[in-house]
């Protein structure tokens, strides 16, 4: 009688264990995700130790089975090239540079906006939720697109300053950093805003509340209680905004110019442009080493969301 | 005495009407250039519809709407079940071997640079190419695996957060009165949840629909997604048949949105309905 609250729980673990077709159930995403998504950063890793040759694929093989030896011919000359020629550098930093400082603006925008949406009334959310999300339901392409109409030298901005009388000649903000980050804060902005959304409207209310009771000013409670509550939200939107901006490729394509150096961009250069695809390869898994830690971050944050 | 009911608004809601502001005016400047009668997207010179009729022309265009389309719904429904299988399995399952490495497989593609995904995947598949002879051409079938990868990990988000919510008594009960494991999912756990396998399948298809860069890795000269098309079109400059297909992907997601939100007050306030019903007697 004394173990009677122990012997289900064991043997329900038996009989969960035992259940048939319970490994089958998480064979099938486990294989498919391992196949497609992380076998082919092995196979990235392996090209950029190949050499590159005008053949098709365009690099040779690594391993080499002649005259009954086998020949693992592993060439570091990829990383060594990346490092030693300035433009990659450049560009892994001007991209960190332009993600992180969109990020940022991001952040400023969005965070206020998410703070409103959860402190409006509750028939207003679902209603909000929608109209901050639709944006990016529709299509990433065009709405990059919509901001090379706005910002170009004969564009909207411009047509009406020069209309008002304001300006003379029109302001150069096509092709440049800038239009490169506001490409980056406008399509982005909705993926910072939906989990600090999510996170502000868990916030206890009792506890600003007893805030305000005990005479902490609105700025004040903010900063110390609904701010560190807020913490999670603001990783994994920042980091839903900073690690896919560091790579990204259309933004800088579209609106960057010549001064704008992105990883992204360089990458699908060698890759399309010089297929070079053994530096191309060198490229992602530098890129990947670099955004090793904020993926971990994000990770870290998401499986909690997941699991609890 | 009738007091003034205005109250300036606080910071907060003076930026949510900002952002909203800021996230619609460059949609709204689409739509409206979409109907210049000019050839020229900035210059106004009157309003036509002509924008319209010559993108139902363009062969190109239309070919590679259907080409997305095919492959975004192929792609949506393979991610729900694989996103579903995968949400379930982390929500329900306890511990198991490879438990962090599921999650992390699930997580890690939301964030990943397309180009790292995309150049990885075209890796994969010239591999698998020399070693079993397949596929050896990429096109449709290779961006509806890459699609599908990807588009699996949003599904399995969307459906584990509801599936959290789940009041998980019913699931036990149906077990316990002796309903096989498999028998209970499609019973009681898939209608449960259907509205969020409806909202995931929704978001893979935009999401399959909008991919550029992915596809343009994985793809072959046999298939031409949308996405392709505008890019290249777009590269050249602006031009006003795409602000006319952007206006009507606008439209489409709209009245899609307007559908799923109407729908969901309406079993909202026919839950609330039920309620009170209960209450009354």
């Amino acid at each position: 009688m004394s173990e009677g609250p122990l012997k289900p729980t064991a043997l329900d673990r038996l009989r969960r264990r035992l259940r048939p077709g319970r490994g089958w159930v998480i064979a099938v995403p486990l294989v498919w995700l391992t196949l497609f998504f992380l076998a082919p950063f092995a196979i990235v890793l392996k090209i950029s130790l190949s050499e590159a040759a005008i053949a098709v694929p365009p690099y040779q093989p690594i391993l080499d089975f002649t005259a009954e030896t086998l020949n693992v011919a592993l060439n570091l000359g990829n990383y060594l090239f990346l490092a030693s020629d300035s433009l990659y550098v450049a560009a892994y930093w001007g991209s960190v540079k332009i993600a992180f400082l969109s990020t940022v603006f991001c952040l400023l925008i969005g965070y206020p906006m998410a703070y409103a949406m959860a402190r409006a009334p509750a028939r207003w959310q679902l209603v909000l939720l929608l109209l901050v999300m639709l944006p990016s339901w529709t299509s990433f392409l065009i709405r990059v697109y919509a901001w090379m109409g706005i910002l170009s030298n004969t564009g909207l901005i411009n047509n009406t300053l020069m209309w008002l009388g304001l300006i003379d000649s029109p302001i150069r903000m096509m092709n440049t950093n800038f239009a490169v980050m506001l490409g980056i804060v406008y399509a982005y902005l909705p993926f910072m805003i939906l989990p600090l959304y999510a996170n502000l409207t868990r916030l206890d209310n009792s506890l600003l509340e007893a805030a305000a009771d005990l005479g902490s000013r609105t700025f004040n409670t903010f900063l110390k209680v609904t701010l560190p509550l807020s913490k999670g939200g603001i990783i994994a939107g920042s980091m839903l905004v900073f690690i896919p901006a560091v790579g990204e490729y259309v933004i800088p394509e579209l609106l960057g110019g010549p001064n704008t150096v992105m990883i992204g961009k360089v990458l699908w250069e060698e890759f399309f442009l010089n297929r070079d695809w053994p530096v191309a390869s060198a490229l992602a898994m530098v890129m990947l080493l670099l955004l090793l830690i904020p993926i971990a971050l994000f990770h870290r944050y998401q499986s909690r969301e997941l699991q609890e | 005495m009738r007091r003034s009911s205005f109250t300036p608004p606080s910071f907060t809601t003076l930026m949510l009407i900002l952002g909203l502001l800021f996230l619609y005016l460059p949609m709204v400047v689409l739509v409206v250039y979409s109907f210049n009668s000019s050839r020229l997207v900035t210059v106004w010179a009157g309003f036509s519809g002509r924008w319209y009729l010559e993108l139902l022309r363009d062969r190109q265009i239309l070919a590679a709407v259907w080409t997305s389309l095919r492959i975004a719904f192929f792609a949506a429904s393979m991610a729900v079940c694989l996103g579903t299988l995968a949400a379930f399995v982390m929500t329900r399952f306890g511990r198991f071997r490879g438990k962090t490495a599921l999650s992390s497989m699930v997580t890690a593609p939301l964030v990943m640079p397309e180009v790292i995904t995309g150049l990885s995947l075209l890796l994969l598949f010239v591999q698998m190419a020399q070693i079993i002879g397949w596929p050896a051409d990429r096109g449709m079938a290779t961006i509806w695996i890459a699609h599908t990868t990807f588009c699996s990990a949003y599904v399995a988000v969307v459906v584990s957060s509801r599936l959290r919510e789940v009041d998980r008594s019913i699931e036990e009960a149906a077990m316990d009165l002796g309903a096989p494991p498999v028998k209970t999912f499609f019973q009681i756990t898939l209608p449960v949840i259907s509205p969020a396998l409806a909202a995931g399948w929704l978001l893979a298809f935009t999401l399959s629909l909008d991919d550029l860069v992915i596809a343009s890795f994985v793809s072959g000269p046999g298939a031409t997604t949308l996405p392709m098309v505008v890019f290249s079109s777009v590269r050249m400059g602006v031009s006003p048949k795409i602000n006319a297909l952007a206006t009507l992907i606008i439209l489409a997601v709209s009245l899609a949105t307007f559908l799923a939100w109407y729908f969901m007050r309406r079993s909202e306030s026919r839950r609330l309905a039920a309620l009170r019903q209960q209450e009354a007697p």
